[in-house]
């Protein structure tokens, strides 16, 4: 699937109704440019993404191409100079409290306990949980990723997979639709992001939701996406769009061992010359499909 | 805890004795240099006037600084929300501060003759909102964006994330800022009660001991006004504790 220039009118204008009807995030032709001393900086061109209910599309490009970008305007914090932001068939013109989001600093206040830090969309998100309540669900989520009895600890009392980990259950806690993930990985060392690699796909079997997870690591993307997107250099546009299917087929879950298929292999391959002309001169110059 | 207070304790007798030492050693006449046992027969004598005076003090003092806390806590709001305000504000905030206050203190007592609390308070204002409009300011720009997004994507309003997340960021500096403030807004209402006396506050007790050359007095009130800045900034030092000892748990 490529992301073409769409006409106004046609046949496609039925396939992005209907898309976004299903869909519970879709980025209908968005462009999008910032402000600077030196005069605009277009960031995102033409950009179309769209991620199907309770799905799990990864987004890869070349560093500095906009995909924090994408990812704030997606969650409502700005909006596009051009086309269109949908979640669940709404267009997005302001945040809403369906979207959970973690960013690569995992951003806990200092001056609240583990479990205050997760329960704090709670007490922002509209909701008819007693206090008993809110503090079972996120004992639960946090018993989930491994915190259960860090509590009553401070940030700085924990370990940076640790914080990193309080900081997806706060993304959870409010049981959002929509899971906005900005490179939350980024800053681990290998072990540790594979341990909350696993944790991701338990939260998910847990309870389902959408996600959206901008990552450099194309190991990462391909182990916990359903779908990876290729974003083109800046100005970004969708470049290439890979389906990846690297669960066993015994039907058990996916493990770190199945990284290590040919198929999984061929993958990583197929990403990493996709990146490679990303990053080159002409971005938009070889477009491929799968 | 007995050591906390152990030991202070025990450095300020070990500095009382030395000073003792130092003045009998040399020899010093009291009006050179009073030495701790010339300054208990002058509590003793004025013992009722240290208390008096030192109230009036106290109290200019603290009004003086809740003012400032109250007007440099909005400036500094202002200044640390938007950045025009800020690029505007911050000259003349400097240009302000550096002016000395012992030339403001006859401009105000001119300004409002014989309103002596007020005209104290004023000036113990004055010297000391600037350490806190600048602390709030720059605690509030230098939040991360962040920070701010993690409650602004939730639809959460300006207000929240300034109670949730500004504010309570913004604290250690805060705190940080008072304890030099408390210390300004000492001097601000001594410098009020030495230069344009007017019969008030320990300051009023330092000039009536120059007068009648009674310097073991002078010596006394210095010790005083010191007594009270340590009680003012402990005050400060236990209420950060209670509000913002977190961040002291962060550091270590
Ligand atoms: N608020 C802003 N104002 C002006 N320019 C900005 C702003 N935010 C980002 N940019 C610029 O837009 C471009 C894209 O930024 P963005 O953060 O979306 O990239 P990114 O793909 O997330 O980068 P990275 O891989 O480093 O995380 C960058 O060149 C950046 O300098
Ligand atoms: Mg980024």
């Amino acid at each position: 699937m490529v992301a073409a220039k769409r006409p106004s009118f046609g046949p496609c204008t039925l396939s992005i109704l209907s898309s976004i009807l299903t869909d519970t995030i879709a980025l209908d032709s968005v462009t999008h440019a910032y402000d600077t001393e030196s005069g605009k900086l277009p960031v995102l061109n033409d950009l179309s993404i769209k991620v199907a209910q309770n799905a799990f599309t990864a987004v890869v490009g070349p560093s500095g191409c906009g995909k924090s970008t994408l990812t704030r305007l997606i969650a409502g914090l700005m909006r596009p100079d051009e086309g269109t932001v949908w979640l669940a068939g709404e267009q997005v013109r302001s945040p809403r409290s369906t979207v959970g989001m973690a960013f690569q600093n995992p951003v806990l206040l200092e001056w609240r306990t583990i479990l205050d830090n997760v329960l704090l969309p709670l007490e922002i998100v509209k909701n008819s949980l007693s206090r008993s309540q809110r503090e079972a669900r996120a004992k639960d989520l946090l018993a989930l990723v491994g915190l259960a009895g860090f509590e009553d600890k401070r940030p700085s009392e924990l370990s940076g997979g640790m914080r990193q980990r309080a900081s997806l259950c706060r993304a959870l806690v409010h049981n959002p639709d929509v899971l906005i993930l900005d490179e939350p990985f980024g800053a681990l060392d290998a072990f540790t992001r594979e341990d909350l690699w696993q944790a991701m796909h338990d939260l998910r079997r847990q309870e389902p939701f959408t996600a959206l997870l901008i990552t450099h690591d194309l190991r990462e993307s391909i182990f916990l996406a359903d779908e990876v997107v290729v974003l083109s250099g800046r100005p970004a546009t969708a470049q290439y769009v890979l389906s990846v299917d690297i669960d066993p087929t015994n039907g058990s879950h996916r493990t770190l061992d199945d990284l290590y298929t040919p198929g999984a292999s061929e993958m990583l391959a197929t990403l990493r010359e996709q990146i490679r002309i990303a990053q080159g001169d002409a971005p938009k110059a070889a477009p491929g499909g799968n | 805890m007995l050591r906390k207070i152990a030991v202070p304790l025990g450095a300020v007798l070990v500095f009382l004795v030395f000073w003792e030492w130092l003045v009998w050693v040399n020899g010093w006449p009291n009006y050179k240099m009073a030495s701790p046992s010339d300054l208990i027969p002058a509590y003793a004598k004025f013992w009722d006037l240290f208390l008096i005076y030192g109230w009036q003090t106290l109290w200019r003092t603290v009004a003086g600084l809740l003012l400032a806390i109250i007007v440099g806590v909005a400036i500094g709001m202002v200044m640390g929300l938007s950045k025009t305000v800020r690029d505007g504000l911050y000259p003349l905030l400097v240009g302000f501060n550096a002016i000395p206050k012992a030339t403001v203190v006859p401009v105000v007592a001119l300004m409002f003759v014989g309103a002596h609390d007020m005209n104290t308070i004023l000036i113990a204002f004055m010297i000391s909102f600037f350490p806190i409009a600048v602390s709030i300011s720059i605690g509030l720009s230098t939040l991360e964006p962040e920070y701010r997004d993690i409650l602004r994507s939730l639809g959460a309003s300006r207000f929240t994330i300034f109670r949730k997340i500004a504010l309570p960021k913004t604290l250690p500096e805060f705190f940080g800022a008072l304890k030099v403030a408390v210390t300004l807004a000492f001097i601000g209402t001594n410098l009020m009660e030495i230069v344009e006396p007017h019969g008030k506050g320990l300051g009023h007790l330092f000039d009536s001991g120059k007068i009648s050359a009674d310097y073991p007095l002078m010596f006394a009130v210095l010790i005083a006004l010191a007594v009270l800045g340590i009680l003012l900034y402990y005050v400060v030092v236990l209420l950060e504790q209670i509000f913002a000892g977190w961040a002291e748990r962060a550091e270590t």
